[in-house]
Order: C-alpha cells, then structure tokens, then sequence
C-alpha cells in the first residue's frame, strides 16, 4: 500500500481497520544469497540498496530482537556532514544526500528537517580549529559558515555567553544538518526492503558462522542453520561478538552512551547545538521534548543503561551551555552500546575471509551515516569492490598506519 | 557500573575516585616485535561481553594502578588487585 494524503483519507473514511502491516513476517529460508546480521539502521539500508540499486534478489536480514531496537531508536536523532578529514568528508555528504531524498524514495515520512547545526567555540584557537573545519568542507563542496558572537547572540539568545570559564564567542553553522525522526528511518527502510522481496527475519540470533574451505557458508540461527553465498555483518555494539564466531580480530570496543529527554515544552530551540567545552548536544523534538547527550559514559559496556556520574556530567553541561535547562524536567534517559573503533571513524570493508563483509565502527556518528552507510556496504558486497566514498574506510587501515582520527585522539577509543 | 569498589590499598570507595584506562590483558610487545605484534597491541581488542579485566587507576585515593576484573553486562567487580602484583605474578 501506497502512502499518501489519499490513501490516509479513504482509510479514514472507512474506519481504518483495512491498513496492512508494514512487512511481512517470512519464515526463513534454506538458503539467501546475501544475509545481513543486525537489523538496525544500517543492515535495513543495505538490504534496501541491494534489492534496490544493485537488483540483487533472495536477500535475509536477520535480527536477534525486533527491528530497529538497537542503536537506531536510541540515538539523539542528529543529520550533519560536518566532517574535517578527506576520508570522512565525502562520505558523510554522500548520506546527506541520499538524506535529502529519502523520504520521497522510500515514501515513508522521516520527518527529515534541517533545521541547522550550530558548534559553539569558546576561544581562538577553537575558533581557529573551527574555520579550518569549514574551510575543508567548502573544499568537498559543502557550505559553512561561521557565526560570530553578535550573530550568535540573534540567534540562540538563551545561550550562557557570558559564562566566565567558557565565554562562546561564535560557532560554526551547517544549515543543511538537522534532525530526523529514528523510529521511522528504520521502519521506512524496512518496509521499502520488503516490498523488493527482502525477508526480515527477527527474533533470529545468529549463534555461529559455518565455514568450509575458508568461505562462509552460512550462519547458524537460534531458528536454525541458515545458507548464504555472501554474509554482511551490521551488528554495532555486538560486532565483536558477531566477529568472534568467524575469527575476526577487530579493532573495536563497545561503550555505553546515554541519551536524555525532556517534558514536551513549547517551541524553545530551534536548531542542533552543540557545546564546543564539553560534548554535550542538544535540539527539540517535533513533541517539544529536548533531546540530549554527551560523552560515553568511558568504559566498556554491553549493557543498554548508563552510570549516574555520567547523568550528571551531562546536566551540569547542558546547564553551563544553557542555564534556563535547570528548571527543565528530565523525562527518560536510556543507553546504546556504541561499536568504538579505535580511530574513531567507521569499518566498511572486506575481511579476511572472501565472501564476509564488515560494517561497523560507527562510533556514537551512525545515524547520520545510515542511508550512505546502507549504499556503500551494498555496493561492497554486490560488486565487491568498494565504493569510491568509503575507500578509506578500510578494515586493515589500523595495521597499514591509515587511522581517519577527526579529533587527533589517537587509538583510544573512550576519548573520541 | 557497581557504585563501591573495594581498592586493596583504601578500602571501600565510591568508583567516582577512579579513572579508568581499559583493557588491562594487553602486553607492550618488545620494541623491535613485529609490525603485527604491534598492530594487535595498539588496535585489536578482544572486547568480551562478560568477565574482562581492566586498568584502573585511583586518582582520588591511593593513586595506585588496580586491575579490576568485572562484567561488561551485568557490571559485577568479581575482584580488584594492585597491578604491581598481577604484573609479579605474571613474571613480568
């Protein structure tokens, strides 16, 4: 079923009992001749690119839970192409493109709106790092700008600018960045991946990856044995674990994430903002709720809830940035289990073994990333060959000296 | 992450007091080891979903570094020891 104005109209007008699921629920087969392990936002995208642009048929994703109830219904919802280093640039624009068209290729409602993202500084030398930042963006073709202080003031005036540790001083502005709802990126792309005859397969945990003579055969499935000519793994915070059943030996630690919202309030912001003295963001839902995080909480975490410590490092920033947040009420706070690289910039890559496929990485950057992230690792397993905007992020970059570190962190990964 | 950790040298304290490092399982090869030897230090983790021991230090107590030994899912500290005695006891 088509979705538009008329098809919510005659529903309406009949009661609405005569809607259809969004996608089917298909037992599995014997055999797919491409299975993708994760469910999330990205194993969704790249099954929908494959059927889609690659016109690959008798594709699986297989999910251990429920689509989309991982890290894509978990994040802070934010779209940018903000990036610095020419290995991540390109590939993050390419997704805010793709973003900008996805609603209408996928005819779901995203409710993608850019409404702009702003990185405050709070000194020259930020300054300064800042309009380098820029600069390397205009270079691959993405506007910037930089906003100084009275600028600023006429935009964001609930801003602490006078704060005597922190003073902001300005910020740079991509006004193509923004937000998009994350429930529905997921469920738009699953049933767009199910309508080209893509099986969605949850409650589907893969416990083993069968090999013979160094290929893989397929995986092994708490719904049994399941074959497949090539398998793409998009596991996030479980790669590892996913990796282990085939050997891999991955440059990845998961950590836990939190993420914060509020009361619905009347419209108060109106952009993403991002705090330059800490890593705290923050922008309004379309239900008037504010949606913010901050840092990892620092250690490794398989688990989906956070420290308190943490919680409260991120108010006491959100407060420092904004001082009208403290008569805010805090409705719900969850966690994700970020898959950390140890540069800080993604995995899509070949692995050792021929017909295994690896995506992950994602850092806390993935859901920006989605739609490009889903393109280039289909284009990698249909053509095997990867695609030109993600040629640098290759899974043998650690040990060939090619780290893509965008904060000059170095292979840390609880300081990206 | 369990509220209290029990530091051999202090007692029982809150984690706030503790600064952590991570995997604590890695050994700096030998400088003229091989470019894997190395790669597998600096890059590979093993990154288990249950026990791990990890480098811990206790900035606001001992200063001392711990190995704490817990689970990465349901946060338990089975054990923490001075480093100094796990790096003994492994002959290094």
């Amino acid at each position: 079923m088509r979705y538009s104005a008329f098809s919510i109209i005659r529903q309406a007008l009949t009661g609405n009992v005569n809607w259809k699921p969004a996608w089917r629920q298909p037992e599995p087969k014997p055999f797919y001749d491409v299975i993708i392990v994760g469910g999330g936002g990205h194993g969704l995208a790249t099954a929908y690119y494959l059927a889609k642009e690659f016109g690959l048929k008798n594709i699986a994703v297989l999910e251990k839970g429920y689509l989309g109830s991982g890290n894509v219904g978990r994040n802070t919802t934010i779209v940018r192409s903000n990036y610095m280093l020419p290995g991540n640039e390109p590939f993050y624009e390419f997704s805010m493109k793709l973003w900008e068209g996805m609603e209408r290729e996928l005819n779901y409602n995203a409710m993608l709106s850019q409404r702009g993202i702003i990185n405050l500084y709070h000194n020259d030398g930020q300054r300064d790092a800042y309009i380098r930042r820029g600069n390397a963006m205009w270079m691959e073709g993405v506007p910037a700008e930089l906003l100084d202080r009275a600028a600023l003031k006429k935009m964001l005036p609930f801003l602490n600018f006078d704060h005597a540790r922190f003073p902001i001083m300005g910020g740079l502005l991509q006004k193509r960045g923004g937000t998009a709802r994350h429930d529905a990126v997921a469920w738009g792309y699953a049933r767009a991946a199910d309508r080209l005859g893509v099986d969605l397969i949850q409650n589907c945990e893969v416990t083993g990856i069968r090999r013979e003579n160094g290929v893989v055969t397929g995986v092994e499935t708490s719904r049994g044995f399941i074959g497949c000519g090539k398998l793409g793994l998009a596991a996030a915070g479980n790669t590892s674990r996913v990796g282990e059943m085939a050997d891999l030996k991955l440059p990845i630690e998961s950590h836990v994430l939190q993420a914060f919202v509020t009361e619905g309030l009347k419209p108060a912001i109106d952009h993403v903002i991002t705090y330059g003295a800490g890593h705290f963001y923050i922008s309004q839902s379309d239900k008037g709720g504010l949606v913010f995080g901050a840092e990892i909480d620092g250690y490794n975490s398989y688990a989906q809830r956070g420290n308190l410590a943490t919680v409260e490092h991120v108010m006491e920033e959100g407060v420092t940035m904004i001082p009208g947040l403290s008569r805010v009420r805090v409705l719900r706070s969850w966690g994700g289990v970020m898959d950390m690289s140890m540069d800080g910039s993604p995995i899509i890559s070949h692995t050792p073994i021929d017909n295994l496929y690896l995506n992950c990485g994602w850092c806390y950057g993935g859901f920006k990333a989605t739609p490009a992230s889903g393109f280039c690792f289909a284009h990698l397993i249909a053509k095997n060959e990867t695609h030109p905007v993600a040629r640098f992020l290759r899974l043998d970059r650690f040990e060939r000296g090619y780290p893509i570190d965008e904060h000059g962190a170095g292979p840390q990964p609880n300081l990206h | 992450m369990a509220s209290l950790i029990h530091c051999p040298h202090c007692g029982v304290r809150p984690k706030e007091e503790f600064s952590i490092r991570g995997d604590a399982s890695l050994v700096r090869p030998d400088p003229e080891a091989s470019d894997e030897a190395w790669n597998d230090y600096v890059h590979i983790r093993s990154n288990p979903r249950g026990r791990y021991r990890e480098h811990w230090q206790h900035l606001a107590g001992c200063r001392r570094w711990l190995v704490v030994e817990r689970d990465t899912f349901t946060h338990e500290v089975f054990s923490v020891t001075d480093a100094s005695s796990v790096a003994r006891e492994a002959g290094r």
